[in-house]
């Protein structure tokens, strides 16, 4: 094959590369635009994601001209990309600290949606019943000087249960993350030397253990490796057939990581809530809470600058509190208690764009 | 030709810029401090960076260590060995490795390989060696070890190919000529070696390129624990499983700026390393001036 | 000695087909037509990853298209025209740069095209994607080009071909399986790349092939779905695995077959 026939089939393999790359570019159907489709894109934490694409999924059949999509990026990742407006709404578990409200180029409403449970589980073979713990202990154990399994700590929660002399292997988070923060916030609340030496955040300097990516890697962990502790969102848990441990709570209970007591911790909480719902609900003081509970929000900007998208957005959240919730039951979610379901109904019709609301209260 | 070189050029003095100018915070708050500080506390605000470049440097040597020979045993069969029939399948075969994403590595390793360190390889190693202190330390099957043997393991087919390639271009006629002069196969072999070495050099830093930089496989097995250890079976850290992890929920721009600032530090430490590799590689070539340069 | 060798490479091959086996053993059952073309559902309703391996396919289309010219351009430059400490400086630079972890160069391009645009877009994917493209390219074109024996160039000169002639026609169809092994190999390695990608293309749940929108991948998928806690989405991931796999494969027959020997 001569040197110009072989440069010809050269040259025109990239021209045909390059003309069906800008084909395909301009083959578009996004944006706004287009017999009045309108688009979103919400981005943020991993935890409720099963639940937002079950959420998408249902309110798109209620309403095939919104296309709807949502990426679980991380909790830090939504309050950024909100903060940067490359997304229409963000979703954090932790709620944002003030200086990053400070710092947005508008004022951010909290939406929560539904709440969550961090659990403790474990890997220990013998056992005869699911273990107890009270939150001094799994501050101790989780700083390292709870060492063994059968420390005399752990036992006086565990009466008749037969604990191994084996050491104990914590494994935490690696990454940053919601799921620490909320853990991390309820250890500095039951234990004073947590909060001193280690504090509260979503990347925490870990005394001692072994870190996994993401839920899934806790629970890897946990499930591969004997003699391990390590927290977890409930979902993950109840999935991988994990044993969750009964944690005691302020009114002295130990309750199970059950889905009624996770929102019983938000009822208990409810009068604690300040009006922009940004709290933190973990050692609730109520007879059946459980006390490593947490809410996760929505973060949407209260003067919406697309009236199309922001009327969508409001109708979405809206529906999401009310119809959404019957959802979350089987996926391993807490539904809202009713008094924070009417709090949220105010924030989201306060929702404006160009000073004018978007929701018409009367509905 | 040349514009688009220094189009590279300017990209990566850009992609310099832009992380200075992003860690600037950090530098200034902690100086050359934070290259031997071993504290990491997001929440104090305290960072230091010395654990985290022990585990790459540990981790991609680990990798090297365990890949290079494995990758060079495999070219030398492939071209010198093999017949055709043979070669080409499994040439390809071990290409495919490149292939696998790395977060699926990472699976693979959590599931696979770390139980299997743990129940077999590990316990073997501390009764035999135990008495080196690389090889004490609570078995868990995470850690630094399995950190290495998963990078090796993805970094051999990048070596394999490029060597491969490498010994394959080396002329007929130096074969020839060694086994004219009455080398044995295995001294002729060494003398395609050595015409091929700075080719092979070039494989190595490819690799090394991808060990340093690997962040999903390692960060599911390596522990993430940004302490520093002898023992090659407790957790570390690799700088990019850091980014990686802490990156997009990193509130706070101190927090923000160590992580860019880890960052500068590796591509430093690429620095460094590729230094190294050259100096070593005008170390071999410059008495036997290497392939291609004769007819 | 031989046996040594042949080891090493039994070693790899069996690592290979145990990883290889893993996959397709936990991912074979899911797959099916339905699969294949279906966009992702929420959990118990099935779903598939026909968007993914959609948008998957114009990542690598659009960052082969930028990168592959680059890299190869500037291997090109540092075989056969660069001399001296220019060339040196340029080839430590692009050693560099393979070594820069993924995510740091999504993020770089996250603050120079996502940002601007104010969204996500596949062009950015692609963008990011072709960036660690460049260097892995760049290496393997001038390690390829340099074996290339000196007299082949002195003959075409001789003849009396200019410079740019001995280059295009001589010098790269002589290199060019081995340019087409550094192009495989940096197209299977971006095609497993996930962390880019979470800051540029973002992902989706709808069928795209638009530049300007964020668009699915198999890589970020997987990623989603092996981190989450049901065992159905496991398993579309290592389906997903499997998929991904036989594309790079084939793509690797395809530019093999395309730059074979035809002597």
């Amino acid at each position: 094959m001569s040197v110009s026939k072989r440069s010809f089939q050269l040259a025109a393999w990239l021209s045909v590369l390059v003309l069906a790359v800008t084909f395909l570019g301009c083959y578009s159907g996004g944006g706004s635009g287009g017999s009045g489709t309108v688009s979103l894109q919400g981005a943020g934490a991993t935890f409720p994601n099963p639940l937002y694409q079950k959420w998408l999924s249902e309110y798109g059949k209620l309403h095939p001209n919104v296309k709807m999509d949502y990426q679980s990026i991380g909790s830090g990742g939504g309050i950024k990309q909100i903060k940067e407006q490359t997304v229409d709404f963000g979703a954090s578990d932790s709620p944002m600290k003030d200086e990053d409200l400070k710092s947005a180029p508008g004022e951010i409403l909290h939406i929560p949606t539904v709440l969550g449970a961090v659990v403790i589980t474990y890997n220990l073979q013998g056992l005869s019943k699911t273990l107890r713990f009270s939150p001094e202990v799994v501050a101790d154990i989780f700083l390292g000087k709870v060492k063994k399994w059968n420390d005399p700590k752990i036992a006086a929660d565990n009466p008749g249960v037969t604990l191994p002399a084996s050491d104990i292997t914590v494994v935490h988070r690696s990454d940053g993350s919601g799921t620490s923060a909320v853990f991390t916030d309820y250890l500095s609340k039951v234990s004073s030397e947590w909060k001193e030496k280690v504090g509260t955040g979503t990347s925490p300097s870990w005394p001692v253990g072994i870190g996994g990516k993401g839920n899934e890697g806790v629970t890897g962990q946990v499930k591969q490796t004997p003699n391990t502790i390590g927290y977890v969102e409930l979902a993950y848990a109840v999935q991988n057939k994990l044993p969750v441990a009964q944690i005691k709570n302020a009114s002295g209970n130990f309750i199970d990581p059950s889905i009624d007591a996770v929102t019983a911790a938000a009822s208990a909480s409810a009068a604690n809530t300040p009006d922009d719902l940004r709290v933190s609900i973990t050692n609730a003081a109520g007879p059946q809470a459980y006390p490593i509970s947490s809410y996760t929000y929505i973060l949407i900007y209260k003067n919406q600058k697309d009236a199309a998208k922001g009327k969508v957005i409001v109708d979405f959240l809206w529906w999401g509190i009310h119809d959404g919730e019957n959802y979350a039951k089987e996926l391993q979610y807490a539904p809202l208690p009713a008094d924070i379901v009417k709090r949220a109904e105010a924030k989201i019709n306060s929702v404006t764009a160009n000073g004018t609301a978007l929701r018409q209260p009367a509905t | 030709m040349l514009l688009v070189a220094l189009f590279m050029v300017g990209i990566v003095i850009a992609m310099v810029i832009a992380l200075s100018a992003d860690a600037m915070l950090s530098l200034r708050q902690f100086g050359f401090g934070f290259l031997t500080s071993q504290r990491w506390d997001p929440i104090k605000g305290e960072f230091g960076a010395l654990p985290f470049v022990y585990g790459t440097v540990a981790s991609s040597l680990i990798a090297l260590l365990i890949s290079v020979p494995f990758s060079l045993g495999i070219a030398i069969f492939l071209v010198e060995q093999a017949p055709h029939y043979i070669a080409r399948p499994v040439g390809f075969l071990v290409e495919l490795l490149a292939a696998i994403p790395s977060v699926v590595y990472g699976m693979w390793g959590i599931f696979v390989l770390a139980p299997f360190l743990r129940q077999y390889v590990e316990p073997a190693l501390a009764k035999w060696f135990g008495w080196l202190p690389l090889f004490r330390g609570s078995i868990t099957g995470i850690g630094l070890l399995t950190g290495g043997i998963i990078l090796a393991i993805m970094v051999t087919p990048i070596i394999s190919a490029v060597v491969r390639d490498v010994l394959a271009a080396v002329p007929g006629s130096q074969r020839e000529a060694a086994l004219a002069l009455g080398a044995t196969k295995w001294e002729m072999i060494r003398v395609v070696l050595v015409n091929g070495a700075p080719g092979i050099a070039g494989a190595v830093i490819l690799g090394l390129g991808r060990a340093l930089g690997e962040t999903m496989a390692v960060t599911m097995v390596i522990g993430n624990r940004p302490e520093i250890s002898l023992s090659l079976f407790d957790p570390s850290y690799t700088i990019a499983s850091a980014i990686a992890n802490e990156f997009t929920e990193a509130t706070g721009d101190l927090y923000l700026s160590a992580l860019v600032e880890l960052g500068l530090i590796l591509f430093l430490v690429t620095f460094v390393v590729n230094g190294i590799a050259r100096l070593l590689v005008w170390n071999v070539t410059r008495n036997t001036g290497g392939v291609g340069r004769a007819a | 000695m031989t046996g040594m060798t042949a080891l090493c490479t039994l070693l790899a091959v069996s690592a290979l087909l145990i990883i290889l086996s893993y996959i397709a053993f936990r991912g074979i059952g899911s797959i099916n037509l339905q699969f294949l073309t279906d966009v992702p559902r929420p959990v118990g309703e099935g779903g598939g990853i026909g968007n993914a391996i959609l948008g998957s396919l114009v990542l690598l289309l659009i960052s082969s298209v930028i990168g592959l010219p680059l890299g190869i351009c500037v291997g090109v430059y540092l075989s056969e025209i660069g001399r001296g400490r220019l060339a040196g400086g340029v080839r430590f630079i692009v050693d560099t740069l393979t070594g820069i972890p993924s995510i740091v160069t999504g993020v770089f391009v996250y603050a120079i095209v996502v940002l601007p645009m104010k969204h996500f877009s596949a062009l950015a994917g692609g963008v990011a994607l072709a960036l660690i493209m460049v260097p892995i390219v760049a290496r393997t074109t001038e390690e390829m080009l340099k074996l290339v024996p000196h007299s082949m160039r002195e003959g075409a000169l001789a003849l009396g071909a200019p410079q740019w002639r001995v280059t295009l026609g001589v010098v790269i169809p002589a290199a060019a399986s081995g340019i087409a092994t550094g192009a495989m190999l940096a197209i299977a390695r971006v095609s497993g790349e996930t962390a880019p990608l979470l800051f540029t293309a973002f992902g989706s749940r709808f069928f795209s092939t638009s530049l300007n929108e964020p668009i699915a991948s198999l890589t970020v998928q997987i990623y989603n779905y092996a981190l989450s806690p049901y065992d159905e989405w496991h398993a579309q991931a290592w389906a997903a695995t499997l998929v991904l796999m036989t594309l790079v494969l084939g793509i690797n027959i395809m530019v093999r077959f395309l730059t074979r020997k035809k002597f």
